[in-house]
């Protein structure tokens, strides 16, 4: 059975990593996420993996060299955060368009500038066009979870897509907690073997990848890629099933905390759940119905499903933990807005900036959301919808 | 090593006929020459960055190569096959795989000298088991003959067009066969298309059967950039070989050995001469330039016979 421990989210990660055993591992150091090469390295040095690791020279060329492995046939990945991520945006792209199912851990880092090493989510906010599977977590046990989850959703045949794996910088990936790990026997029992159908080192039969397609064939290929994603939220909910019968924790395409008759609701991403989950105890012991939903899926956007939770509330709050410089919100915000628009839902929705670069959020400052949602709903007018929460003005 | 040229040019071509290069193209001159030094029976996967290249014999749903073959981008064709290389050390650790393969990538001298010089210099330090062939035709020429770090001095090209204040590039080309062999690699050479193509074959040959990283730089005409008649591509090779502009050469195991010494040394006149890129250079009152590039193929010449007498 399980082992409990003491871990930071990058050792999680790496330990994850270990029992999954991949086949190739190029990467370059970056902060937050250096120390799951790092630890890697270190299980290379100790003959307790057999895969071949390649430390490369720069973020762009660890996904390329990613890229490469998985065409060849391998399980592949890297790690990073922030401007290593801008780095491979171009890589991004190519990884998807390929069907490569690679992973990504991904430690959230700010993009510079100015630079900063702390968290918000600029960085993989920016790549949700990117066509890559983008699953969150709000602590080391998600993270960990998340990870060992990974490969069985990106090489589903019906998927055939990268998959990114996040969690907070620092918050998570350097904060130590308690976890429970898995027997390694049945991590590698879960993940099992990859088989490629095609790949560039099979022997019987040669593969070209990588062809130049222009205005005769560039569109199929891109929506070929949105059918891999349409079926993504059945996969998860599928290998979550399978998860839970070794782990006995249960996940979905998000999380639904106290949402029985809320009014009021908040929708984040990330770490800052456990705060909100904390301000929402508080408030719930006064009797008033407040709840969240804690993104996990965020590429695919699981829309109708939040929708449907969020269809008899009165007012929500959509927490970005990133810019995105429309002057009107962030990606979630639009993302949940467009959602709820779709659903013709009634709820006030109001969307704030927050904790751009590692920038603290308390449960103080969530209660303050709360009693924001329930001004709106006294006035019967969002107001402002666009505000940013913890800045000095 | 024996060379029988007729043996050679009959082994089986390895990209296909029907692919979309210009007729003359130096790339596909290269590329057919080098896979020609793959012994009978073996494997390879053929990698390529973005060039005429990949957009001209990977045109979906065609492919002209008969290896598995990869394009990643532009500036990663090493870190592209470092990673296939890696894969294929893994999954033979594992047992997952039988077969031995060779690997070979493909760049221009854009995506070598220039964008993808880091990926290059990574994937080189490394020592990964590849061969990285530059086929240099001295600019970027799939989009349009713009100048790069490999094009020579005072070449007309689209960024670097002759006019009443330009004499084309006022820059000198960039020495990556020195970069390269700077790294401490196995195998470094630089060749062209002469002798019947027995320099280009034997060292190819070398570097594919060399363990580690091997590198190399082939001058390889643009019969568009370059603007001679087409038909002429041997005889230009053969004047760049003559007149030193393009010297044969080897760094084998951090020795530099010159594999050819012109009897007698033509002047670079007669390799500038039949290309349109450096028509300006013949102009009444551009002697002078001619005289400079002249110092120039000296002064490297000079270097290069040091670097190999010691």
């Amino acid at each position: 059975m399980g082992k409990r421990e003491r871990l930071s989210g990058n050792e999680a990660v790496a330990i994850a990593l270990r029992q999954i055993n991949p086949d190739v591992f190029p990467a370059f150091p970056i902060t937050p996420s250096t120390e799951i090469p790092q630890y890697f390295a270190s299980f290379v040095a100790n003959g307790q993996v057999d895969t071949e690791f390649i430390p490369v020279e720069s973020e762009h060329s660890s996904m390329s060299a990613a890229i490469g492995a998985s065409a060849a046939g391998a399980r592949s990945l890297t790690a990073t955060s922030s401007c290593g991520l801008a780095y491979m945006w171009e890589e991004l792209y190519i990884a998807a368009s390929n069907r490569l199912p690679l992973a990504l851990a991904l430690v959230n880092r700010a993009l510079s500038g100015p630079i900063n090493i702390n968290c918000d989510h600029s960085d993989s906010m920016g790549a949700r066009d990117a066509g890559w599977i983008q699953i969150y977590a709000e602590n080391n046990q998600e993270a960990y979870d998340n990870m060992v989850q990974a490969y069985r959703i990106s090489e589903n045949a019906d998927v055939r897509l990268p998959i990114m794996i996040c969690q907070d910088g620092f918050i998570t990936s350097h904060a130590v907690e308690n976890i429970e790990l898995l027997d390694d026997a049945d991590v590698k029992n879960f993940v099992g073997e990859y088989e490629p159908e095609d790949y560039l080192l099979n022997s019987e039969c040669p593969m070209a990848v990588g062809p130049y397609a222009i205005t005769d064939y560039y569109m199929e290929a891109k929506r070929a890629q949105a059918e891999g994603m349409r079926n993504v939220p059945r996969v998860v909910e599928e290998v979550a099933k399978e998860f839970a019968v070794i782990s006995g924790r249960e996940y979905g395409l998000f999380e639904s905390y106290r949402m029985e008759n809320a009014e009021r609701a908040v929708v984040m991403i990330g770490s800052a759940a456990g705060t909100t989950k904390d301000a929402i105890d508080r408030l719930r012991e006064k009797g008033e119905k407040v709840g969240l939903v804690k993104i996990r899926l965020y590429r695919p956007f699981p829309a109708d499903e939040i929708a449907e939770l969020l269809k008899n509330v009165k007012a929500v709050a959509i927490m970005d933990r990133a810019e995105s410089y429309t002057n009107h919100g962030g990606p979630l915000g639009a993302d949940v807005m467009s959602a709820l628009y779709r659903a013709r839902a009634n709820a006030l929705a109001v969307n704030y900036i927050y904790g751009l670069g590692g920038r603290d959020v308390r449960v103080e400052d969530m209660e303050g959301v709360f009693r924001a949602l329930e001004q709106m709903i006294e006035e019967g007018d969002a107001g402002e919808t666009y505000r940013y929460l913890g800045v000095r003005e | 090593m024996s060379y029988n040229f007729k043996e050679t040019m009959n082994k089986t071509e390895r990209l296909a006929p029907g692919h979309r290069m210009c007729a003359g193209c130096g790339g596909t001159i290269a590329v057919r020459n080098v896979l020609r030094g793959l012994h009978e029976g073996d494997k390879a996967v053929i990698g390529n960055a973005t060039g005429c290249l990949e957009v001209s014999t990977f045109t979906y749903p065609y492919t002209a190569w008969e290896d598995s073959y990869i394009h990643n981008a532009f500036e990663n064709a090493g870190a592209t096959m470092s990673g296939v290389e890696g894969a294929y050390k893994a999954l033979k650790r594992k047992g997952k795989i039988d077969a031995n393969y060779k690997f070979i990538t493909f760049g221009g001298d854009g995506g070598t000298y220039d964008i993808g010089l880091q990926s290059l210099s990574g994937a080189m330090e490394r020592n990964q088991d590849l061969v990285y062939v530059c086929y240099d035709n001295g600019a970027y020429m799939n989009t349009g003959i713009q100048r790069s770090s490999a094009t020579p001095m005072y070449a007309n090209t689209t960024t670097t067009p002759v006019g009443s204040e330009s004499n084309g590039k006022p820059q000198n080309r960039k020495d990556l066969a020195s970069v390269i062999a700077a790294h401490d690699i196995p195998y470094v050479a630089q060749t062209t298309f002469v002798q019947n193509f027995k320099d280009l074959h034997i060292k190819s040959e070398k570097a594919i059967y060399t363990p580690g990283a091997a590198f190399l730089n082939i001058m390889a005409p643009c019969p568009r950039g370059w603007r001679y008649n087409t038909p002429d591509i041997m005889e230009i090779c053969k004047l760049g070989v003559e007149t030193c502009y393009w010297p044969l050469f080897e760094v084998v195991e951090g020795k530099w050995i010159l594999n050819y010494e012109p009897k007698k040394k033509l002047p670079i006149e007669d390799f500038l001469r039949p290309q349109g890129r450096f028509k300006h250079l013949f102009k009444k009152g551009n002697e002078y330039l001619l005289e400079a590039f002249q110092q120039e193929v000296d002064r490297r010449w000079e270097e290069l016979q040091f670097r190999c007498s010691r």
